[in-house]
């Protein structure tokens, strides 16, 4: 009987020194999930979601159990890999948050721009140019499309202006199986 | 002796269509009025045009150069002017447009000054033959148009074989046929170059068996050199490297790897024609056989025809288009894609233009579902699962697709053509391939967006921060001196008072005043008095109010400095 008790007890002791090691250890800084999550979405920042960022998205999608449809430029191939790594079932978008639309770059209108600095202030990825009262450039390499120069410009000068496709770029079409293919 | 042949998996017998297309010899194209060169005509970087608008050029001369480790330079393929530099359609299977030089010919199709180098190929080191490769602008005639000085590299690798490509494997295509049977001694001439710049030890000429004509021609000019001439069965696709590869050698090239790490390289044997005419004769790539055939055109021939001359012109020149014709396709009807006009230009990558008519391409009846028949498995020259990749690729499970190894389908179409219910299975590894490079692309650029988000989140953050110091050390700095500010002031009132009075500075001039005079003072002395007893009244309220309300001055002070901050 006691030998029991005393054997047990000096498991727990053991195990317990093992588990407190290894919790002390192998401690995981941040949350990994989150990382995981936020590679996944299309980092536009634009807010779409109702997070003030991607990230922020991401922490909710992690923590307060947000749903994974809210994102429409990642759009269904963003949601498709969400729910492939958290283990949800794929849904469609969320129609309150916006549709998927092709990719736009933000164009200013150079001779209506009054300098304002304004859409510099709102960019969130510094993806615009220019000083007070000097005329301001999208950088359009760096533009995400976020939209969220539009709304602060106080003379309307910034277009959003639709990605053209080029032979680079461009993607076969998923399959129209209606009509049969070529075979020789 | 005859060579011990191998096989490789699968492959099918699709029907050749080959005797058409072989009956006339090889003509020259009437040249075209206008011809638009696409600077885009090869695997790799666009080449950078160096005439302008205007610019009058002359056949073999240089137009736009090479740009990149992976690109090849365009060159006019006859005289004239350059009347644009443009977007214009290119054979694409997207039906996009891109970049091309217009040159309207003059009719003359007068050469540029060339000859042969003075020092023979022989003499030349390795590395200087691939550059004049380079510079003529030869690519790979089979039809992908990879860089041909690239493959000529053997990048530290000892290389064994030199395998010249003559198969021609796909359906109604001849070109290859046609350039064997009537010009094997450039063939031969060029494999020469190939070899010495490689230091191959055995060179193979691989011809399939329904090409009897072209064997015999080159077994003929080889006869006294050490090339060996390999007729090989007649099977779709041997004419693919990797396919002909293991049939010659019975080596595999390895996932995801290039012949060369295996001691071996292939080239067409049209790159070899294109490479004697570069060295031997100093004449750029500026034309090719095409082969232009199907039952949509009258007279299916093989032209020699200039870069850039458009399809419609050729078509003319085999009689015109029946009314029938389906569709154009650039290519065979198994890999091959349709053009979406007939202006579109012939490029280095085109060895044949196909009118097909609807007999020729579509099958009898519209797609069924997959059967799970298994015939797309047993025909995969490369071991795929074409119908799980199929699955993975029509639920976009992307990466699922990747690792039943996507990236090794050669896109050769055996699978779609055996299928019974006519799935388009190669359209959609396309869409799957093109669809994971976007993706990995997109990938990028959110990555790119992260950073630069993270770094002007730092960036604001940083920057309130500082300016909270700064404000903080200005407000402590105002608190602590306000006190020896007002000590400052007294003190220095205190001194300069203590200085006047030891100068013992009082009214002047003020003997022999009159009545009037004396008045004046008083009155002045009477106002200076009234005026310093309201100026202490005044310090007197001022200093209550900031006994009163300490904070008061503290906070107005720091919403100029505010302010002022917003303002730099």
């Amino acid at each position: 009987m006691l030998t029991a008790v005393l054997a047990l007890t000096a498991l727990a002791i053991v195990f317990g020194l093992l588990l407190g090691f290894a919790a002390v250890r192998f401690k995981v800084e941040g949350d990994p999930l989150v990382d995981q999550i936020d590679a996944i979405l299309p980092q536009t920042q634009c807010g779409q979601c109702s997070y003030p960022g991607c990230r922020p998205y991401a922490e909710a999608i992690a923590n307060d159990g947000a749903e994974i449809n809210r994102c429409p430029p990642g759009g269904e191939t963003t949601i498709i890999a969400l729910a492939d790594l958290l283990g949800r079932e794929p849904i469609p978008l969320d129609e309150e948050v916006g549709e998927e639309k092709p990719k736009t770059v933000a164009i200013i209108r150079e001779d209506t721009c009054i300098g304002c600095t304004l859409c510099i202030q709102a960019c969130p990825v510094d993806a615009i140019l220019g000083a007070a009262k000097q005329m301001h450039s999208v950088i359009e390499s760096e533009c995400t499309g976020c939209e969220l120069c539009l709304e602060p410009c106080p003379v309307d000068c910034i277009d959003m202006v639709p990605v053209t496709e080029d032979i680079f770029h461009w993607k076969w079409p998923y399959p129209d199986e209606t009509a049969a293919e070529a075979k020789p | 002796m005859i060579r011990q042949l191998f096989n490789f998996k699968g492959g099918v017998h699709p029907p050749q269509h080959k005797h058409s297309s072989t009956a006339q010899p090889i003509r020259p194209a009437t040249l075209a009025k206008q011809l638009v060169l696409p600077l885009h005509q090869h695997i790799g970087e666009s080449a950078v045009p160096i005439v302008e608008v205007g610019d009058h050029v002359l056949k073999g001369q240089k137009i736009a150069r090479a740009e990149g480790y992976v690109s090849a330079s365009v060159h006019a393929s006859s005289s004239g002017t350059v009347v644009a530099i443009e977007e214009r359609p290119i054979p694409h299977p997207s039906g996009l447009n891109a970049q091309c030089i217009v040159i309207d010919t003059d009719a003359e199709d007068r050469w540029i000054e060339h000859g042969a180098p003075v020092t023979p190929y022989t003499e030349m080191p390795a590395s200087q033959l691939r550059n004049l490769i380079r510079t003529s602008g030869i690519v790979g005639l089979g039809g992908a148009g990879f860089p041909s000085y690239i493959k000529l590299n053997p990048a530290g690798c000892q290389i064994d074989t030199l395998i010249l490509n003559g198969v021609e494997c796909e359906p109604y295509i001849s070109c290859d046929d046609m350039l064997m049977r009537e010009r094997p001694e450039q063939i031969i001439a060029g494999a020469k170059i190939m070899r010495h710049a490689l230091q191959a030890k055995q060179v193979l000429i691989a011809i399939e068996d329904n090409k009897p004509e072209a064997y015999a021609a080159l077994v003929d000019v080889c006869a006294g050199e050490d090339f060996e001439v390999v007729q090989v069965p007649t099977l779709y696709p041997q004419g693919s490297e990797k396919q002909l590869i293991k049939v010659l050698t019975d080596k595999e090239v390895p996932s995801n790897g290039l012949p060369v790490q295996i001691g071996i390289v292939v080239h067409n044997v049209g790159t070899a024609a294109a490479i004697h005419n570069a060295i031997d004769l100093g004449k750029p790539l500026t034309s090719r056989i095409v082969t232009i055939t199907g039952d949509g055109v009258a007279e299916p021939c093989n032209l020699e025809v200039p870069f850039g001359t458009p399809m419609q012109h050729l078509l003319d020149q085999c009689g015109g288009l029946r009314n029938d014709v389906d569709r154009i396709i650039m290519g065979g009807p198994m890999m091959g894609f349709a053009m979406h006009s007939t202006a579109i230009p012939v490029v280095k990558t085109t060895n044949c233009i196909l009118a097909a008519t609807k007999d020729n391409v579509t099958p009898p009846s519209d797609v069924m579902p997959c059967i799970r028949c298994g015939a797309c498995a047993d025909v995969c020259p490369v071991e795929l699962l074409p119908q799980q990749l199929q699955w993975f690729a029509r639920a976009k499970e992307f990466d699922r697709a990747q690792e039943y190894n996507l990236f090794d389908c050669i896109e050769c179409g055996c699978c779609s053509y055996v299928c019974p219910s006519n799935i388009p299975l190669v359209h959609f590894y396309r869409y799957a391939k093109t669809e994971i490079w976007s993706q990995e692309r997109e990938k990028e650029k959110a990555d790119q967006a992260r950073q630069r988000h993270e770094f002007r989140q730092s960036r604001i953050e940083r920057e309130a921060a500082e300016k909270a110091a700064r404000l903080a050390k200005k407000k402590a700095a105002a608190q602590a001196g306000g006190g020896d500010k007002q000590a400052a002031i007294q003190a220095a009132m205190a001194r300069a008072k203590a200085k006047k009075h030891a100068q013992g500075s009082g009214p002047k001039n003020t003997d022999n005043l009159t009545e009037s005079q004396q008045q004046q003072v008083n009155k002045a002395d009477e106002m200076r008095a009234k005026a310093q007893q309201i100026a202490e009244s005044r310090r007197a309220q001022a200093q209550a109010a900031m006994t009163d309300k300490p904070g008061n001055t503290a906070k107005s002070d720091s919403d100029n400095q505010a302010a002022k901050d917003e303002k730099e």
